[in-house]
């Protein structure tokens, strides 16, 4: 990646609360390089650090160590009213006492536009976000989409060079969720603005993203393209929090993973001898006769019908449980039977071999 | 089935009224009578030793403002009067801005506390109800005076070699009303600032307003409920108050309270008291109108 083209650069960025006994490190050495334009996620479970890091972006915290430049100017000790950052507060904080046309005025007021300017902005924010109706009202009596779709046109007004979303959609049902996701991805489009968006819900990170930092404890696991994420995660934790995976121990030797007798892959050159977790996706095993070349003998414990595919959870020889995403076929034939003994193959370029 | 549903509802309300009809009564005469009988009594003629003639004069009402000539008997503007008025609307206008000034600070202090800690600290507040207002007040009498505290620690220290004349001045009774209406400034202002939403604070920040402009575009117009309410709450009886002036102001410094008290005690003039206090009533219903329609005007809380 050229330098050039970063806008948001976090280096070793260390966040902790609280001082001695109960001092907690909420975030623990964070690295990420945000690019100009990106649609950018923080994907983690509760409590790993999400949003102290946008917040520490935002200036509502200082970090304890590290730094974080923007442009490549170091920002991370200014005040929040310094930094050309805006951001969509998750149960939005609109002003109470404002109409929808104030509340996104706000910030343009207090950067001394002319009224003139002022005007026109939020007349464009207003179309953007579809709200030009409602301008006048007071904003306790909208809707919770509406509400949202207020705090998005008072963040981007400003035109802020980077706009940080925590966690936006949550407070949505399913179907306006879905909606907001398109709405937003429209936007960012046609502002042309940097976003760094926090879910805790992986599909939502999945379709929306350009690139996803997958968080856990405080940390940045892996960071990547969505398809990089699923496709090729290097932890088990990625692996885990990502879709559904299967994980085999296996032993390496000469630069080939065993498996069992006979069923043996190659690994990318260079991996030492000795153990490591491979992840398999379930949709990737194809299940075979007992006794196929190369395949793993299990025992099919239950199958769950899904309507597209089934289920079907298998034992392995050594004991470890795997699940088989099987495609209904146009047949529509009877899945595989309880107790039945099978074989399970695995297309090597499916196998991820994990570090731990 | 609905019918005798809705007739059973308004069985249900005549009894209802009915029941409560003595209570009513009660606080009818309690309450309006004798505020009727104050306005009746601002139109008749003072007698000789106190109380009424019941000989219809509008001499009370023509009192606030003027005084007669004993000489040639015309109709002059009694300065006194004015400067009382004057008097009482200032000092319980700086009461009021001066209690906002030093309450808000604190009311934010105690409603940024953990939970568990405001019931304390709003305790502390409190504490002064405790006592007798007279004693209070006789406290601060007793530390201002020429011989009082204040001035001998000041004299022991050397700041100054002669006592300040602080007692019997309008700084005095200021200071006592200021010190007397604090709570009732700080209270409402807690409840308002306590139901702030402090997620707010960093939505100003973030939208590039200075703490200033934060506190004056968004924190005041929020808990705007609770200012008004304590600034009514401080305002109406600085305004009538009495015994704060009589012993922190002396005789000389007179507020309302103190004329109207003048009235019916020393000065024989009962109508001309009545019809201060009818007055007073007026001023204060005014103020709370003009409250009531702030706070409906902004959602209609507090
Ligand atoms: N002000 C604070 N004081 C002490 N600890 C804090 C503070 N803010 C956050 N933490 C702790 O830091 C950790 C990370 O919190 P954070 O809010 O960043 O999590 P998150 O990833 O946003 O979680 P969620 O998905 O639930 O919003 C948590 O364990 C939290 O308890
Ligand atoms: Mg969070």
């Amino acid at each position: 990646m050229s330098s050039d083209d970063a806008l948001i650069e976090i280096v070793d960025v260390t966040k902790a609360f609280g001082a001695g006994e109960r001092r907690f490190l909420a975030l623990g050495g964070v690295n990420a390089t945000i690019r100009k334009g990106e649609f950018f996620t923080l994907l983690g479970p509760s409590g790993c650090g999400k949003t102290t890091l946008l917040r520490l972006i935002a200036g509502f915290e200082l970090p304890s160590s590290g730094e974080i430049r923007l442009d490549g100017q170091e920002i991370g000790h200014l005040p929040p009213f310094r930094r050309p950052v805006n951001t969509v507060f998750q149960n939005y904080a609109l002003f109470p006492h404002m109409t929808v046309a104030q509340n996104i005025a706000f910030g343009l007021e207090m950067l001394g536009k002319p009224k003139a300017e002022i005007a026109a902005t939020v007349e464009r924010m207003l179309t953007l976000v579809k709200m030009t109706e409602l301008a006048g009202r007071r904003t306790d009596q909208l809707s919770g989409g509406q509400q949202q779709r207020v705090a998005l046109a008072r963040a981007l007004a400003p035109q802020p060079k980077l706009l940080l979303l925590d966690e936006p959609l949550s407070a949505l049902d399913l179907k306006l969720r879905k909606e907001m996701q398109v709405e937003l991805k429209r936007i960012q489009h046609e502002t042309g603005i940097t976003f760094i968006f926090v879910t805790h819900d992986q599909e939502e990170a999945l379709t929306m993203s350009d690139r996803i930092a997958v968080m856990s404890r405080g940390q940045i696991l892996q960071i990547g393209t969505p398809r990089e994420i699923y496709a090729h995660p290097t932890n088990r934790f990625v692996a885990d929090f990502i879709g559904e995976t299967n994980f085999l121990r296996a032993a390496v030797k000469g630069g080939r993973a065993v498996l069992g007798p006979g069923v043996e892959l190659p690994l990318a050159a260079g991996t030492a001898d000795g153990e490591v977790t491979l992840a398999i996706r379930p949709e990737h095993i194809r299940l075979v006769p007992e006794g196929a070349a190369g395949a793993l003998s299990a025992t099919v414990g239950d199958a769950t019908y899904f309507g597209t595919d089934s289920h079907v959870h298998l034992t392995l020889a050594d004991g470890t449980g795997i699940v088989a995403r099987q495609q209904t076929d146009p047949e529509g034939t009877q899945g595989p039977q309880a107790g039945a003994v099978l074989g399970v193959t695995f297309p090597p370029s499916a196998v991820q071999v994990l570090e731990d | 089935m609905q019918e005798t549903e809705a007739t059973r509802e308004a069985a249900q309300v005549r009894r209802n009224w009915l029941l409560s009809l003595p209570a009513l009564c009660l606080l009818a005469a309690g309450a309006i009578g004798p505020l009727f009988i104050m306005l009746v009594y601002s139109f008749l003629t003072p007698g000789k030793y106190g109380n009424v003639e019941w000989i219809f004069s509008l001499d009370a009402w023509r009192g606030i403002l003027f005084t007669r000539d004993i000489f040639d008997d015309t109709l002059k503007l009694a300065d006194a009067h004015l400067t009382i008025f004057w008097r009482s609307v200032r000092l319980s206008f700086m009461t009021t801005v001066f209690t906002f000034v030093v309450g808000f600070p604190t009311a934010w202090f105690i409603a940024t506390r953990a939970p568990r800690w405001r019931a304390f600290w709003l305790f502390l507040i409190t504490i002064p109800f405790w006592t007798n207002l007279l004693i209070r007040t006789f406290a601060i009498n007793q530390i201002i005076r020429n011989e009082g505290f204040l001035n001998t620690a000041l004299i022991k220290i050397g700041v100054i070699s002669e006592p300040l004349n602080l007692l019997y001045t309008d700084l005095a009774v200021f200071v006592g009303m200021t010190y007397v209406y604090l709570p009732l400034m700080v209270l409402p202002l807690y409840a308002a600032i306590e139901r702030f939403d402090h997620r707010l604070l960093e939505a100003g920040y973030d939208l590039y307003a200075s703490r200033l402009a934060v506190l004056r575009r968004i924190i005041f117009p929020t808990v705007k409920p609770g200012i008004i309410a304590g600034s009514i709450l401080v305002f109406i009886p600085s305004l009538g108050a009495y015994v704060t002036p009589r012993i922190l102001g002396g005789g000389r410094n007179m507020m309302i309270g103190n004329f109207i008290d003048l009235q019916f005690g020393q000065g024989r003039n009962w109508p001309l008291g009545a019809s201060l206090s009818v007055l007073l009533l007026v001023v204060v219903t005014a103020a709370l109108l003009i409250y009531v329609r702030f706070a409906n005007r902004d959602g209609g809380h507090g």
